[in-house]
C-alpha cells in the first residue's frame, strides 16, 4: 500500500504524463506511476541502497545532489516535478522550489506539518523538541534542518507568486481526521501541495 | 594437472577465430579486402538468441575478459571480476562475446597482419580507424553468430564509446547500452596526455617511423613510457599515496651512505611500462589512442548529443567513479543530460572510490550490486532469470 500523500497527489499527474521525482527513495511511486497512469520519467536520489534498488525495480533513477540544483534539467522539460517528504532535508528549500518550477510545468510538494497539534504540544508541555512517529530523530542527528509548517508555506507561496492550485492535508488519527478542514494548520500531520508558476 | 579455478569463474576457456572474406569498408574510404576477429565466448546462447552481451573493450584491451586460458595462468581476464557465473555479468544467463578489435594486436587483423596486397605487415600503413568502424565490424561478428539483437553491449572507457556508438548506428540491435567510465567525446587534456604517448613512442629510436618490425625491432623504451604516462592518469592522487606512499624499494637517505635510491612508486610504474611494453604494438597504441581522439559522439548530429541519442531506442545504464579524471563523472552527467533531454530510459550511479578510471575494472562492492541489479533485470527481460528467484525485487 502507498503512503497517503503519494495515494492522494497521484490524481493530479496527467495520464501519461512525464514527471521527475525528486528524492525518489526506492522508486515506489514512479513505479506505481508507471503501472497506474502510463508516466514516464525520472527519479532523483544519493543514497547507494535505494538506487540499486530503483535500478532493480527498472525505475529510471539518476544519482543527484538536489542540493546542487537541478542543472542537468531543461525548463519546462516536465509535466509534473515531485518531491514528497525531502523539502525538509534541502540546504536551501526556497530555491529548490524555484528550481521545481523551472523544470516543470507544475510541481508537487509534500511534508510534514510542524504546526500540528501534536508537535506543538511536545514542545509546549514537554520543553523539547518534538519526536514522534512521523518525525522519529532527535534534534543533533535529524535530517531535517528546515521544517515549516502549513502556514509558513503558504506565505511562502504567496512571497513568490507561486499558484497553489491544490492544498490537503492528511492524518491519520481518528479525532483530527475530522477537524484537519476547519483548521488544516493544526491538525494535517502531511502537508501536500499542488504548485504552478 | 588438477585445473582448480574459483566457483565463479567461467574456468578454462580458449580463444576462437572468425575470418571475413567480404571487404569492411572503413570510414577514411579505404576498406580491409578480409580481416580476423579473435573471440572468447562464455556461457550459452538460448534457443531464441537473446541473450546475447557484448563487451566491448577499452583502450589496451583485448578479447580475454574472463576465465584462465591455462591452468599456470597467473591471472584470469580483464575483466574476470565481473563476468562469471554469479557475478553482475552473470553467465549462467547470458551468453558472453568478448573480441579483440580490429586495428588490434591480440589476435585480429591490425597493424602486426600481413597485407595481403604486399605479403608484408601492414606496420604504419594499417588504415586509420574509427569507432563506428568497430561497431561494424562486430555487427557483422554478431550476424555471424546468429544474433539479431544483444540483450545489452557494454563498455568502459573507449568501450563505453562503442557501445554508445551502436545504439545510434544499430538502434534496433540492442536492447540495453551500459556505459561505464565513459565520455561522448575527449576533453583537451585527455588528447594531450595521448599525444604525450605517442610522442614517447615515436621518439624511441627504435621506432624506424614506424618501420620497427623491418628493422627486426621494437620501440621498448617508447611503449613503456606512454604505458607510465597513461598508468599515472588512470589512478587517483589518494591511490598513489595509499599504495606508495614515499616508500623506498632500495637505498637509504641516511648520511654518509649513497646508495641509489629508488621509490617503491618508481619501480611500479617500470615495472607496469616493461610488461606493456612486451605484450603491446607499438602501431596499434597510435592508432588506438587516435581512434579515442577523434570519437565525438554527436560530430554527425550537428554537434548536438540530445540529437544523437534521440535516434536510439535502447535503455541506458551510466556508470562514472569519483576519483577517475580521465572520464570524469561530469562527462558522465553529460551523456546522461542528453540522454534526459532525448527522453530515453537512463539510470545513473557515481561510485565511490579511490582508484581513478581503472575503478572500471576493479572489485567495488557497490559498483558490483549497481551492474548485478540492471544486468539482472536484463536477464529477466529476455527470460533467462526468472522473477522468483530474484530477492526483493517484488513491487
Amino acid at each position: 500500500m502507498l503512503r497517503i500523500d503519494l495515494d492522494i497527489l497521484q490524481q493530479w499527474i496527467p495520464i501519461g504524463g512525464r514527471v521527475l521525482d525528486l528524492g525518489c527513495g526506492d522508486g515506489t511511486l514512479m513505479r506505481s506511476l508507471a503501472d497506474n497512469r502510463q508516466v514516464t520519467g525520472y527519479g532523483l536520489e544519493i543514497d547507494a541502497e535505494q538506487i540499486t534498488t530503483c535500478i532493480s525495480r527498472g525505475v529510471n533513477v539518476i544519482e543527484t545532489d538536489l542540493n546542487q540544483g537541478l542543472d542537468n534539467f531543461q525548463n519546462d522539460s516536465f509535466d509534473t516535478v515531485i518531491m514528497t517528504y525531502s523539502l525538509q532535508v534541502m540546504r536551501r528549500p526556497d530555491q529548490l522550489i524555484d528550481e521545481m518550477l523551472r523544470v516543470g510545468k507544475e510541481c508537487i510538494v509534500t511534508f510534514p506539518n510542524f504546526g500540528n497539534i501534536r508537535t506543538r504540544s511536545y514542545l509546549m508541555l514537554r520543553g523539547r523538541m518534538p519526536v514522534t512517529k512521523q518525525l522519529s530523530h532527535q534534534w543533533y542527528d535529524t535530517p531535517n534542518i528546515h521544517f515549516c509548517t502549513v502556514h509558513d508555506f503558504d506565505a511562502l507561496c504567496e512571497e513568490k507568486n507561486i499558484r497553489i492550485l491544490h492544498r490537503e492535508v492528511v492524518t491519520e488519527r481518528f479525532p483530527d481526521k475530522q477537524l484537519k478542514g476547519l483548521l488544516p494548520n493544526l491538525f494535517g500531520e502531511t502537508a501536500i501541495y499542488h504548485l504552478a508558476k | 594437472m588438477p585445473e582448480v579455478f574459483p566457483a565463479d569463474s567461467v574456468g578454462l576457456v580458449s580463444p576462437k577465430h572468425f575470418t571475413f572474406d567480404a571487404p569492411l569498408e572503413l570510414s577514411c574510404g579505404r576498406s580491409l579486402p578480409s580481416y580476423e576477429l579473435v573471440v572468447e565466448t562464455y556461457g550459452e546462447l538460448n534457443a531464441d538468441k537473446s541473450n546475447g552481451v557484448l563487451i566491448c573493450h577499452a583502450l589496451s584491451g583485448h578479447h580475454h575478459a574472463a576465465g584462465y586460458h591455462s591452468s599456470a595462468d597467473a591471472k584470469p581476464g580483464w575483466w574476470d571480476a565481473y563476468i562469471g557465473p554469479g557475478k553482475p555479468i552473470d553467465t549462467r544467463h547470458f551468453f558472453v562475446v568478448s573480441l579483440n578489435n580490429i586495428g588490434g594486436c591480440h589476435g585480429s587483423t591490425g597493424p602486426r597482419s600481413i597485407n595481403p596486397e604486399t605479403g608484408q605487415p601492414w606496420g604504419k600503413d594499417f588504415p586509420p580507424l574509427r569507432v563506428r568502424d568497430w561497431v561494424t565490424s562486430q555487427a557483422k561478428l554478431a550476424d555471424r553468430l546468429g544474433i539479431e539483437q544483444w540483450a545489452a553491449i557494454v563498455g568502459g572507457s573507449l568501450g563505453g564509446m562503442t557501445a554508445m556508438r551502436w545504439a545510434l548506428e544499430y538502434p534496433e540491435r540492442l536492447r540495453h547500452c551500459v556505459v561505464i567510465a565513459s565520455a561522448a567525446d575527449l576533453t583537451a587534456q585527455n588528447i594531450a596526455f595521448n599525444e604525450l604517448a605517442r610522442r614517447a613512442i615515436r621518439s624511441d629510436s627504435n621506432f624506424h617511423d614506424g618501420d620497427y618490425i623491418e628493422h627486426d625491432t621494437i620501440p621498448r623504451d617508447g611503449l613503456a613510457l606512454a604505458r607510465m604516462i597513461g598508468h599515472v592518469t588512470y589512478l587517483s592522487d589518494a591511490l598513489m599515496e595509499e599504495r606508495f606512499g614515499r616508500e623506498l624499494r632500495s637505498g637509504t637517505f641516511q648520511r654518509g651512505l649513497d646508495a641509489p635510491i629508488e621509490f617503491q612508486v618508481e619501480s611500479y610504474l617500470r615495472h607496469q611500462g616493461d610488461r606493456f611494453a612486451h605484450n603491446f604494438d607499438a602501431n596499434t597504441y597510435l592508432l588506438m589512442t587516435k581512434i579515442l581522439d577523434y570519437f565525438d559522439l554527436a560530430r554527425d548530429y550537428d554537434g548536438n548529443p540530445v540529437k544523437a541519442f534521440s535516434h536510439a531506442l535502447c535503455k541506458f545504464l551510466v556508470v562514472s567513479f569519483s576519483s577517475d579524471w580521465r572520464f570524469a563523472p561530469a562527462r558522465s552527467r553529460e551523456i546522461v543530460k542528453a540522454l534526459v533531454a532525448a527522453d530515453k530510459d537512463v539510470a545513473y550511479a557515481k561510485i565511490q572510490s579511490d582508484m581513478g578510471h581503472d575503478a572500471f575494472l576493479l572489485p567495488n562492492a557497490r559498483y558490483e550490486s549497481v551492474f548485478r541489479a540492471y544486468m539482472s533485470r536484463i536477464a529477466r527481460e529476455v527470460g533467462t532469470l526468472r522473477t522468483a528467484e530474484e530477492k526483493g525485487g517484488a513491487s
